[in-house]
């Protein structure tokens, strides 16, 4: 909301001169924020002038411009600027004659632009100045000629400051008017919160037309409010009050203090008597239409649209109207979406003459909807939809009355049409202590009661408990905890003091909670860089990397956004690689070639598209019951935490004295390993297959429990056709893995096997075994056969080629034995390893290698 | 016979050759020259076995002082050597510091989660815990429960991302309130929770704005809470993230889930380019409709709620000016935190 400060001036007393700083910081305390400020941006010497002589003069461009002489200063002073009275100023405007009072802007003025006017040469004579136009003054657009003060209506003398004249040295602020407080929306609600914050008084402008409120009668114009099907049981139209001006001239100029208020205020000027409606819209916030009486069709009638009808509203879109939407009708049908726009048939034109004035409260939910279905978010669906106070109508449809009256040369017919059954907001029962209790203020019943009535408030009772009857302009108040931020607010919240309260004792973070952190903080410590990446990702990305394979993809179905920013990228991610490969990507185009990279993060993984989401929703205020939320609940899909981890270029630069060492497959597996060792979970790793990846070079990653192998991500190297098509160099190694499912298969409590300080005797073990066989196999193999006296065991060299057949390798494991009671014999371990080598043959037809 | 000037002279052979070699090899070549089979001192030593009885007594005396002198001599400049040696040794191993090959490249966390989990701690610290929901959510828990009617313009001025289809009522949750609701349900009263996490709106990236940001959200719902609790808290908060000179200024505004509602500012007292009021988020005392959404009585029970942006925390504790650093993944950006915020 834009807030002219001359127009604010009217209805409360400001001081003098007061900066656009007093007033934000005035507003600001009861809860209007700062938007900024506006001016017209003119300054220096601009004055009336008087055209004394135009020569015209064509030139070589094929143009005619008047060369004139203009009388700037009454004859024989000094002008504004310090030169002489009379001045030669080229014009290339055609629409004035001489004799014409103009508006010339004078050397060292500024118009807006910021444009600094200086003498010039120009077609050869020296313009002394600027003849200026509507547009270049920043009133408004116009400027197919220069500015003729007498189509204003006015006579200025000579040399007569042309910025207070034109009313251009005013300004506004701007604030933020929340959604709950559309009263705000005018200089009347405006000037009763700067009131408010500084006791400054207020003079309603309602008492302005006080003497002036017309009546009902039959003579008035036929109204008729007739909604058959209320939203929320709820009538579209409360109040609906008409008047009607005759004999107006349309074509008269708008006032220059009513242009320029406008301007400030947002909206440029349009023609008197649209002027005027938005005047009294702004000045009371009741939304005002003028329909053109001539072009309706007998008389009113306030109803719901029929399916199928149309209105060609004033924009000159056809509107297809829904049969919730709320309409004004003649009949000759629809005229009006009312309350958000009107129709283009009646609307007031330049040769108006009678004009019919409606000023209506329309339900609210009624207006917003129409208004969003519609996509009219106009100034008149703003306010209602906020609320505009019933009681103002009649009080504004007599203001638009007057400035008919006063600026177009209307005649009022004595009495209008009233149809209200508004009614007052219902009475909040607040008890006398509540607003203490709440706010943590003592505050006295009397401070309450007198906050309270200052608002306008009527307030009644004192027995324990106040009976408060807000204003009909306050639709908001409607519990005591309203009021109680009303007094609050009013008295001001810089009163509230500082009381740290005490908490019961907490548990700290939760198990999971801990862990996760250390999930990040392990693969930070291994060298990896945390990044955050959007989820939103196109349905190939979620095809390839959502799934291990195409059949796969029927159990992930993901979810779609029905109003997404890039519809290229309209789902939710089933897998975090398509947004960290987008990363790494950018990471790369910047020369950061050396990555290694990871983020935690949910995914979206939807069921069965019929199970998701819920039709109906319990309403809010009440606790549903638990088979409602139970069904809320289960609509919402799947969103488990993965981890995804990608590494690319080298995982160790070239240094001197050794090569760089190219990051793979190995770096994201020891990535997730570390991760896992810090949430001590035992992952293992099995070759697996996935769409995205090397078939040759996949992990499958997966905890064996009690109740079998549990599958909980998967590493490997981009498939080289996919990182080409990704613009990634070839290599790329990728992991993911569902964190949730780590920390629900980890250990939740380690027990400690006692540690045995017996000697340890080791052993190394070659095995000549099929190339196929993995190695990993053969390990748990000679773990399981050797027995409780093997301690640990690791891969040590895995050879081919020399000495070994063709299709073999022989793999050599370091084995470290021991009892937990007595120094093993070299025979009890030899018996031990032998034990593993019998169970490695029976299983791969592995030879011992000596 | 054994004559004193042999002896002598085998003596000063042997002390001079000790005395003039410089490494073991020569001291090896010295030591067998004249201490060894066949040395000059060895040959006087088994002369002693044939000399007269009373002559025996004093020359035995005399080789044997002789060759107590070499040995004591052999043993210090074995000594002298063997540090000389030891010390051309690590002299001979000196690397260059300033090249030493690294095996490990630096890591980071992302300074958003960071500053989170400094958050989270900073309320753990006064008893609360952590809450928790999900990003996807029904429009229950986003709106319907936190007092935003469905045709109430607050609603639509949340820039909501719907999912397919509309009627599944469920939305990227626009704000970390939802957790609000969630946490009153799955908990027995009293509650204290601090909630952070990822919160979406549909605003193009640009540097002021992203659609995908997080927040972090605190509710406390107990008997007896009143806006002197909520300051409170607050001004706690604000210390412990920006110093002891941090205060809160409240200010009127509206949200449908609290009444009296407040925009919070902090005084940062370490601000770059001065200490200053900076806008910081929003609270309140909880609406009694949402108490009453979570089954709550209104009159037995207050609670209060607010709400901040990280990524504004973050941007105006470390002056950082575009939120697109925040988002793009750059790791030069984390690297700069490290691990720590």
């Amino acid at each position: 909301m834009r807030i002219p400060i001359s127009w604010l001036g009217e209805f409360v007393d400001l001081p003098e001169n007061a900066s656009v700083e007093h007033i934000h910081a005035a507003l600001v305390r009861v809860g209007l924020e700062e938007e900024g400020s506006h001016a017209f941006e003119v300054t220096g010497p601009v004055v009336v002038g008087q055209v004394l002589e135009a020569v015209a003069e064509p030139q070589s461009n094929g143009k005619t411009i008047n060369w004139c002489q203009v009388r700037v200063a009454p004859e024989g002073h000094e002008a504004a600027d310090g030169g002489a009275d009379v001045r030669g100023i080229v014009c290339g405007a055609h629409n004035f004659e001489v004799g014409d009072k103009v508006v010339v802007s004078l050397p060292g003025s500024v118009l807006p632009g910021p444009f600094a006017i200086s003498a010039r040469k120009t077609y050869g004579h020296v313009s002394d100045g600027m003849v200026a136009s509507v547009r270049e003054l920043g009133l408004g657009e116009e400027h197919a000629g220069i500015l003729v003060l007498s189509t204003l209506g006015l006579d200025p003398e000579v040399g007569t400051d042309a910025i207070a004249l034109l009313h251009l040295d005013d300004q506004a602020v701007e604030v933020n008017v929340t959604p709950d407080r559309g009263y705000a929306f005018s200089l009347r609600g405006i000037a009763r919160e700067y009131s408010h914050s500084t006791g400054a008084a207020f003079t309603d402008p309602v008492n302005r037309v006080a003497d002036d409120l017309a009546g009902t009668s039959p003579a008035g114009f036929p109204v008729t409010v007739a909604d058959d099907a209320p939203i929320r049981s709820r009538s579209g139209c409360s109040v609906f009050i008409t008047r009607t001006v005759r004999g107006v001239d349309a074509t008269r100029a708008t006032p220059p203090w009513m242009v320029a208020r406008l301007k400030l205020a947002g909206v440029r000027s349009i023609s008197l008597l649209v002027d005027i409606t938005n005047y009294v819209m702004f000045e009371l916030g009741q939304p005002i239409h003028g329909y053109d009486l001539d072009r309706l069709t007998g008389g009113i009638t306030v109803r719901r649209a029929r399916a199928g009808e149309t209105l060609v509203t004033l924009d000159d879109a056809t509107r297809t109207l829904d049969p919730e939407d709320l309409l004004i009708t003649d009949e000759s049908g629809p005229i009006g979406l009312a309350g958000v726009m009107g129709g283009a048939a009646t609307e007031i034109t330049s040769t108006t003459t009678a004009v019919l004035i409606e000023a209506a409260n329309f339900d609210p939910v009624s207006i917003a909807r129409t208004a969003r279905r519609h996509k009219l978010p106009s100034e008149a669906s703003k306010r209602f939809e906020r609320g505009v106070d019933p009681a103002v109508a009649r009080a504004a449809a007599a203001r638009v009355v007057h400035l008919l009256v006063d600026l177009a040369g209307g005649t009022p017919d004595p009495l209008g049409s009233e149809f209200d059954e508004s009614s007052d907001p219902a009475p909040v029962e607040l008890p006398v202590d509540y607003v203490t209790r709440l706010i943590g203020v003592e505050f006295s019943a009397d401070e309450v009661r007198s906050t309270l009535e200052a608002i306008g408030a009527r307030v009644d009772g004192s027995d324990g408990a106040f009976r408060v009857a807000p204003p009909t302009w306050r639709p908001d108040l409607t519990t005591a905890a309203d009021l109680a931020e009303e007094v609050a607010r009013i008295v001001g919240y810089d009163r509230i003091p500082s009381v740290l309260p005490v908490a019961p004792p907490g548990r700290g973070l939760s198990r999971e909670q801990r862990l996760r952190r250390a999930a990040a903080d392990a693969l930070a410590a291994a060298g990896s860089t945390e990044v955050l990446s959007y989820p939103f990702v196109s349905a190939e990305a979620n095809d390839t990397f959502g799934a291990a394979s195409r059949d796969d993809l029927a159990n992930v179905s993901a979810v779609a956004l029905a109003n997404p920013l890039d519809v290229a990228a309209r789902y939710l991610r089933t897998s975090m690689l398509p947004g960290l490969l987008d990363v790494a990507r950018r990471n790369i185009s910047r020369g950061l070639t050396d990555l290694s990279i990871f983020e935690v993060g949910l995914v979206f993984r939807a069921g069965p598209a019929s199970s998701s989401g819920s039709i109906e929703l319990p309403p809010g205020g009440s606790l549903p019951s638990d088979a409602e939320l139970a069904a809320l609940n289960a609509g919402i899909p799947a969103q488990p935490r993965h981890v995804g981890v990608v590494v690319t270029g080298n995982a160790v630069g070239k240094q001197p004295g050794q090569p760089a060492e190219p990051a793979g497959l190995a770096d994201a597996v020891t990535a997730v390993r570390q991760l896992a060792a810090a949430l001590a979970v035992d992952l293992r790793v099995a070759q697996g297959e996935h769409q995205a990846l090397h078939p040759g070079r996949t992990a499958e990653l997966f905890i064996d429990t009690p109740a079998g192998r549990i599958p909980v991500g998967f590493a490997g190297e981009l498939l080289p056709t996919l990182a080409q098509d990704l613009d990634l160099p070839r290599g790329v190694a990728v992991a993911e893995v569902d964190l949730d499912a780590l920390l629900e298969h980890g250990r939740r409590d380690v027990v400690v096997t006692p540690i045995v300080s017996m000697p340890a005797a080791t052993q190394d073990l070659s095995l000549v075994v099929p190339i196929v066989i993995a190695a990993g196999d053969v390990l748990d193999t000679i773990v399981e056969g050797a027995g409780e006296l093997l301690e640990h065991a690791r891969l040590v060299d895995d050879y081919r080629g020399a000495g070994v057949e063709e299709g073999e390798k022989s793999l050599t494991f370091a084995l470290r034995f021991r009892a937990p009671d007595r120094t093993l014999t070299a025979a009890e371990a030899t018996a031990s390893k032998s034990a593993a080598v019998a169970l490695a043959a029976e299983r791969f037809e592995a030879e011992l290698r000596e | 016979m054994i004559s004193g000037s042999d002896v002598a002279s085998a003596v000063d052979a042997a002390l001079t050759a000790i005395s003039s070699v410089t490494d073991s090899t020569a001291l090896r070549a010295a030591r067998a020259a004249h201490v060894g089979e066949g040395s000059a001192l060895a040959r006087l030593n088994a002369g002693l076995r044939d000399l007269p009885k009373d002559q025996k007594a004093a020359a035995g005396k005399l080789v044997g002082q002789a060759r107590a002198r070499v040995a004591q001599a052999l043993a210090a400049r074995e000594t002298d050597i063997a540090e000389a040696e030891a010390t051309a040794q690590l002299a001979a191993e000196t690397v260059d510091v300033t090249a030493l090959p690294s095996r490990w490249t630096p890591g980071a966390r992302h300074p958003l989660l960071m500053l989170e989990e400094r958050i989270v701690d900073i309320f753990v610290g006064m008893g609360w815990e952590q809450g928790e929901g999900p990003e996807l959510e029904s429009e229950w828990f986003n709106f319907d429960a936190l007092n935003f009617d469905a045709d109430h313009p607050a609603r639509a001025m949340q820039d909501t991302f719907f999912v397919e289809p509309p009627e599944s009522h469920l939305v990227l949750r626009t704000h970390t309130s939802p957790v609000q609701i969630r946490s009153l349900l799955d908990s027995d009263l009293p509650v204290y929770r601090i909630s952070p996490g990822r919160v979406y709106r549909t605003d193009e990236l640009d540097a002021t704005h992203t659609p995908v940001f997080r927040q972090v959200e605190g509710i406390a719902v107990d008997r007896g809470l009143t806006m002197a609790h909520l300051r409170g808290t607050l001004e706690h908060f604000a210390r412990a993230m920006f110093g002891a000179d941090a205060r809160i200024r409240l200010r009127p505004n509206y949200f449908p889930f609290t009444e009296p509602s407040a925009e919070m500012d902090v005084w940062h007292p370490a601000a770059k380019g001065g200490p200053r009021w900076i806008e910081w988020g929003g609270c309140g005392m909880v609406n009694p409709n949402v108490l009453r959404s979570a089954g709550i009585d209104p009159d037995e029970y207050t609670g209060f709620a607010f709400g901040m942006g990280t990524e504004r925390t973050l941007m105006f504790r470390n002056d950082l000016s575009d939120m697109r650093d925040m988002v793009e993944g750059d790791i030069r950006f984390s690297q700069q935190f490290g691990m720590v915020v």
